[in-house]
């Protein structure tokens, strides 16, 4: 059945005296998604899913898993599991005895227990170590005994906590990977809390963007990416120009602005605009601005110069001044073209799409 | 100049090593001595100064006084200990310092000055005077001793390993029994040893709140008034030595296993 809700948070507050963690969270992820909470550190992120595992109990507004209000149930009674962000693993046990915790009291009999933790083991490529001592394992292999020891419960939930955090680059991306192949296996919910932009969204079927407690915006990668609601969602998910624009209409979902370089753009009106407001925010993401190469052509350009260029490999970033802007633009453009041959101090013309050009709240 | 400097220093450690463990040397020594007067030449070499021990019934009951006030001091000064240890490295709260402090301030006390008012009190209370007020005794002064080990068994105890046994289904009460009790039974097994052993050496309170039933040192100090009894006196006081030797190793031992699950459960957090 798709679409069917897993997690209905509504009207969540978390307050530590007159702090508000979390203000008035309301939000339904789907069962067999993933999901991630994304957001700098103190947005909330940490405390919504410590709420949804029943480690914290909300101040307001109530949380629902697969139909049951969770108010008053403790965390031994949920239908979640977590992976702790410092892994939590139990270390005077070996990796066996972690993984069979919690099937020990589920009283399943020592041959369904085995071939349990077997399966578990063999899901997160562990076989073979089940004897290991926790102390012997390394920062990845301790990760795989955290996910191991939750998926062997078969929760309807499987909530983690920054569980890459810990881990270095190449492994980082490497599990990544893993883990969303792994939740496309097993088809449980997986909620992810990041203040990773990359981990949110490479795995996430949907994320929800956080500041200071507030949901910002709940979408889908791309959405959140190439249609922020406002400045801070899209400064947050990544290098993002900057333009002042005046607001020359707005009409239902429509809104036109003008600016110096790109003249009038009609786009779409970012959601919760005060159509009394008449300056705002015009972003294009700098791979969404193309230098045009000696007589290219393209139906919309500006031209400029380029005061600075940064060179990445993959990619370098031209930083162009456009007569009329306040502010240079930020343009990256990826190095199979003949990047080199443009030296600062060089006119440049750009290409550009005018889909690329998103309003934005303040 | 450095290194004249640190050929003194050398010198210095090995003087004060020599003053500090030289006299317990001579203690074994003259206690397989043959002559009962502990001087140099040594007579010859005997054990019976270690045969007579057992048939000597008051040093016996006083053993058996000393291990029943060194068992009863050591498990409520751990229990006590656990209450105190886990309050102070899990909760923030008013006071905590004070507490802690005040805790720790038996271990500068002038122990004499502790026994007398220790005696006042028990007199005003109308107590008798027996094992029972020994034990209250070395509880006070036990309890700085379990605490510290205690702390450094709790301290840094990652709390998600609670938190995580409690998302696998398990009760607060399971949680205790499968993961926090285990984490921190050898930081348990090494408080219960050096309390007893603490309790099994102290004089001065056990002199003052003993009555008529005494404990070992007291006994010890009894019998130093008859010059004939000294080579006994020696013997025991040679088997206490050892005694507490073992225990304390083995404490350590416990103590420093505690520190490494301990830091292993958060290196990584």
């Amino acid at each position: 059945m798709p679409d069917r809700p897993m997690i209905q948070i509504a009207g969540v507050s978390k307050a530590y005296g007159s702090f508000k963690a979390l203000d008035d969270a309301t939000l339904t992820i789907r069962e067999g998604e993933f999901f991630s909470l994304l957001g700098p550190s103190g947005c909330g992120k940490t405390t919504l899913l410590r709420m949804i595992a029943g480690f914290d109990t909300p101040t307001e507004g109530t949380i629902a898993i697969d139909g049951q209000p969770m108010d008053g149930i403790p965390a031994n009674r949920r239908p979640t599991n977590m992976v702790f962000q410092s892994y939590a693993i139990f270390p005077h046990l070996n990796v066996d005895q972690n993984v069979a915790y919690g099937l020990k009291r589920l009283k399943l009999g020592a041959a369904e227990e085995r071939r349990r933790v077997d399966e578990a083991l063999a899901q997160v490529s562990l076989s073979g170590l089940g004897k290991r001592g926790a102390t012997e394992l390394s920062g990845g292999q301790r990760q795989r005994v955290a996910l191991a020891r939750a998926l062997v419960m078969r929760p309807k939930v499987l909530l983690l906590d920054e569980p890459l955090s810990a881990l270095d680059k190449k492994l980082r991306e490497q599990m990544q990977v893993e883990l969303r192949r792994l939740q496309q296996a097993v088809g449980i919910t997986f909620v992810l809390v990041t203040h990773d932009q990359y981990e949110a969204l490479g795995m996430s079927d949907r994320i929800a963007v956080m500041f200071g407690g507030r949901i910002a915006q709940v979408a889908a990668p791309s959405q959140i990416y190439q249609r922020p609601v406002n400045r801070q969602v899209a400064d947050f998910l990544g290098g993002m120009n900057f333009i002042r624009a005046n607001v020359v209409e707005t009409n239902g979902t429509a809104i036109t602005v003008e600016t110096a370089g790109f003249g009038r753009v009609k786009t779409e009106k970012p959601s919760g605009f005060n159509d009394e407001t008449r300056e705002t925010t015009l972003g294009i993401r700098p791979e969404r601005l193309r230098v045009l190469w000696d007589d290219a052509k393209a139906k919309h350009e500006i031209a400029g110069t380029i005061v600075d260029r940064h060179y990445f490999g993959e990619i370098t970033h031209f930083i162009v001044d456009v007569p009329g802007f306040e502010k240079t633009l930020s343009v990256s453009e990826s190095n199979n073209f003949g990047a080199d041959d443009l030296p600062v101090g060089a006119p440049v013309r750009l290409g550009y799409d005018p889909d690329a050009l998103v309003a934005l709240a303040d | 100049m450095s290194r004249i400097l640190s050929r003194w220093l050398t010198v210095y450690a090995f003087l004060y090593i020599v003053f500090l463990y030289l006299p317990v040397i001579f203690l074994p020594i003259f206690s397989v001595n043959t002559s009962a007067v502990p001087q140099f030449p040594l007579a010859g070499f005997t054990s019976k100064w270690y045969v007579e021990l057992p048939k000597t019934p008051a040093l016996l009951d006083a053993a058996w006084n000393s291990l029943i006030v060194g068992l009863c001091a050591a498990v409520l000064s751990t229990i006590l200990g656990i209450c105190a240890a886990r309050a102070v490295t899990r909760y923030r709260f008013r006071g905590r310092t004070v507490a802690s402090g005040l805790i720790m301030a038996p271990l500068v006390l002038p122990e004499i000055i502790l026994a007398v008012s220790l005696l006042i009190v028990i007199l005003s209370l109308g107590l008798q005077l027996s094992l029972f007020t020994v034990i209250l005794g070395h509880v006070l002064i036990c309890i700085p001793y379990s605490v510290t080990v205690l702390n450094a068994g709790f301290e840094g105890f990652d709390r998600s390993l609670e938190e995580a046994s409690a998302d696998l289904g398990e009760t607060a009460f399971g949680t205790f029994r499968r993961v926090t009790l285990p984490m921190v039974a050898p930081a348990i097994i090494s408080s219960l040893l050096v309390s007893f052993t603490i309790s099994l050496d102290e004089f001065i309170i056990a002199f003052f709140l003993a009555g008529t039933e005494v404990t070992l040192p007291v006994y010890i100090w009894g019998q130093l008034r008859f010059a004939a009894r000294l080579p006994g006196v020696l013997a025991l006081g040679t088997l206490l030595l050892v005694g507490s030797f073992i225990l304390l190793s083995f404490a350590e031992i416990m103590r420093r296993r505690a520190q490494r699950r301990i830091q292993m459960g958060g290196a990584i957090a």
